[in-house]
């Protein structure tokens, strides 16, 4: 492919940042030990999808629509890593082990690091965010997810100048996400799954990575244990079962874009102004809301955020960076 | 092959199956069974039996001249007005429920995206066979003529695949599993018909 990796680390690097790394990780597996032996009990999480989180708190920017029922969010997905069809997920994903979890923090940082899910849960306070989610499909949803501000994360691992983006990879492991398996055509997508953000998109305080919802650790079907939710794109932007989260210089080459560059933009933000090549995007469904018989309602500009994140954009043409 | 009883048996036997997808959908519907998205099953639904019939339909032929049972003929039209049938439920869950019946936006779907485009010019194909169906017609029309319009069937088996096709997003196996039927059915015909003229031009060259 077009893209190396492992460009932007020089080879002189690359023997002293291994050791850096081992020394990390021997000291986060020591801590994490440490800490789990003092608060035993008081964590918000053992390894169950669908345990109750405790300590959430509520957020000013969560959205007063209805909440999309539970059982809508949790059976109707799109995550190509367990199928193509939207009950595949919830199906496939019942026994994908979310736990233990590594989401390992790397690239243009000065601290990079390997977390461990429960670390992540300790060290960021969790809130929960209803959001509306808008699928480039046309349909939408309300998703009380629980999370926290992905700006947390990245102010704790300090980004460096050459930091321009953030780009996210999801767990690739063909045993466990049968959708993976290569196979005559597959499901279409090169995995992993990779996704992408611009620095300042990733520091919006809307965007936050996901743990959780309706007050419980994510079900398997929606991205566990952690996933991306960036509320004013297109769901596909929002990665989910995220192993790798890399800052980097150059805009990151995303699974969408790179299986039709035409179709699904790096951007990716909800426009009613801009078609999707083979379908309108000026209205959407919102699931399990609607009867059969109701129309369809008008999609928001950001799908709904303009006041928040239209600033990211300003003077960008938004029909050429779609 | 068989006896006219047993025809008269057969007949009525696939008018009813044929109208059990259309009965396991209403029952869904009336149960609230038909997932998240009520409107896209429905659609989808609806969809998939039409390409079904089709493939049935134009299966007839080839399974006529393999199986040397030419009874199977008098089934080709029932099949054929099922799946125009379908479409017809295809087009209305379409039309109203995903459009309200919102004539600018259906025509604006219609010109601008090229599946519906391609969707809807073979449903309008579709609409002249129904009709040309009965005997009245066929003796009006003359056989040869009727033929000749017919075999737009052709054309509106590789529309609704290729309208499939062009609908899904990334994962193209199962329109490709429609096309893989249409290409045999299609090429089955080519294939015959080849094969016979070069036997008639052989035939002919011999006194």
């Amino acid at each position: 492919m077009l893209i190396n990796k492992t460009a932007d680390i020089l080879a002189s690097e690359i023997t002293p940042k291994e050791i850096y790394h081992q020394r990390r990780r021997f000291l986060q597996q020591a801590a994490a030990i440490a800490a789990a032996g003092a608060t035993a009990g008081l964590l918000p999480y053992s390894s169950e999808a669908g345990q109750k989180i405790t300590n959430v708190k509520k957020s000013p920017l969560s959205t007063a629509d209805r909440l999309t029922s539970y059982k809508d969010i949790t059976s109707y997905n799109n995550f190509y890593e367990f199928g193509t069809d939207k009950s595949d997920p919830a199906r496939y994903a019942k026994n994908f082990r979310a736990s233990p979890w590594t989401v390992s923090v790397e690239g243009e940082i000065k601290k990079p690091a390997k977390y461990q899910i429960e670390d992540l849960l300790k060290h960021f306070p969790l809130e929960e965010r209803i959001y509306r989610l808008r699928c480039v499909e046309a349909w939408s949803m309300v998703v009380p997810w629980v999370g926290f501000a992905l700006r947390d994360l990245i102010r704790r691992v300090e980004p460096n100048s050459r930091a321009k983006y953030v780009e996210f990879i999801t767990l690739h492991d063909s045993e466990q996400m049968p959708g993976q398996k290569p196979g005559l055509f597959g499901a279409g997508l090169d995995w992993p799954y990779v996704e992408g953000l611009r620095l300042d998109e990733a520091m919006h305080p809307l965007t936050i990575l996901a743990v959780g919802l309706y007050g419980e650790l994510m079900p398997n079907q929606n991205g566990a244990p952690i996933r991306l939710v960036v509320p004013w794109k297109y769901g596909f932007k929002s990665i989910k079962s995220i192993v790798k989260i890399r800052f980097v210089e150059k805009q990151p080459l995303t699974t969408w874009f790179r299986s039709n560059p035409r179709e699904y933009g790096f951007y990716s933000n909800v426009n009613p102004t801009v078609d999707h090549p083979r379908w309108s995007q000026a209205s959407e469904r919102r699931i399990g809301e609607d009867t059969l018989f109701s129309p369809k309602r008008k999609t928001l500009m950001f799908n709904g955020y303009a006041d928040q994140v239209a600033s990211l954009y300003t003077g960008m043409d938004l029909k050429k960076y779609f | 092959m068989l006896s006219p009883a047993i025809h008269k048996l057969i007949k009525p036997a696939i008018f009813v199956v044929a109208l059990v997808p259309l009965a396991w959908i209403i029952y869904r519907t009336v149960n609230n069974d038909l997932g998240a998205n009520p409107i896209e099953t429905l659609n989808r639904y609806t969809g998939d039996w039409v390409l079904r019939f089709l493939m049935i339909t134009l299966a007839v032929t080839p399974l006529r001249k393999l199986t040397g049972w030419n009874g199977l003929l008098r089934y080709r039209r029932m099949l054929g007005l099922f799946a125009f049938f379908y479409v017809c439920l295809h087009f209305l869950s379409y039309a109203w429920l995903d459009q309200n019946f919102v004539l600018t936006d259906i025509i604006k779907d219609v010109i601008k995206r090229p599946y519906i485009t391609v969707g809807f010019a073979s449903f309008l194909m579709l609409i002249p066979l129904a009709v040309t169906s009965t005997n009245a017609m066929v003796r009006r029309l003359g056989a040869k003529r009727w033929q000749t319009l017919h075999r737009l069937v052709y054309a509106i088996g590789i529309g609704g695949v290729v309208h499939f096709l062009w609908l899904v997003k990334s994962d193209i196996r199962e329109p490709l599993v429609y096309a893989i039927i249409l290409t045999l059915l299609l090429g089955y015909r080519f294939w015959t018909r080849v094969h016979s003229s070069q036997n008639t031009v052989a035939s002919g060259t011999v006194p």
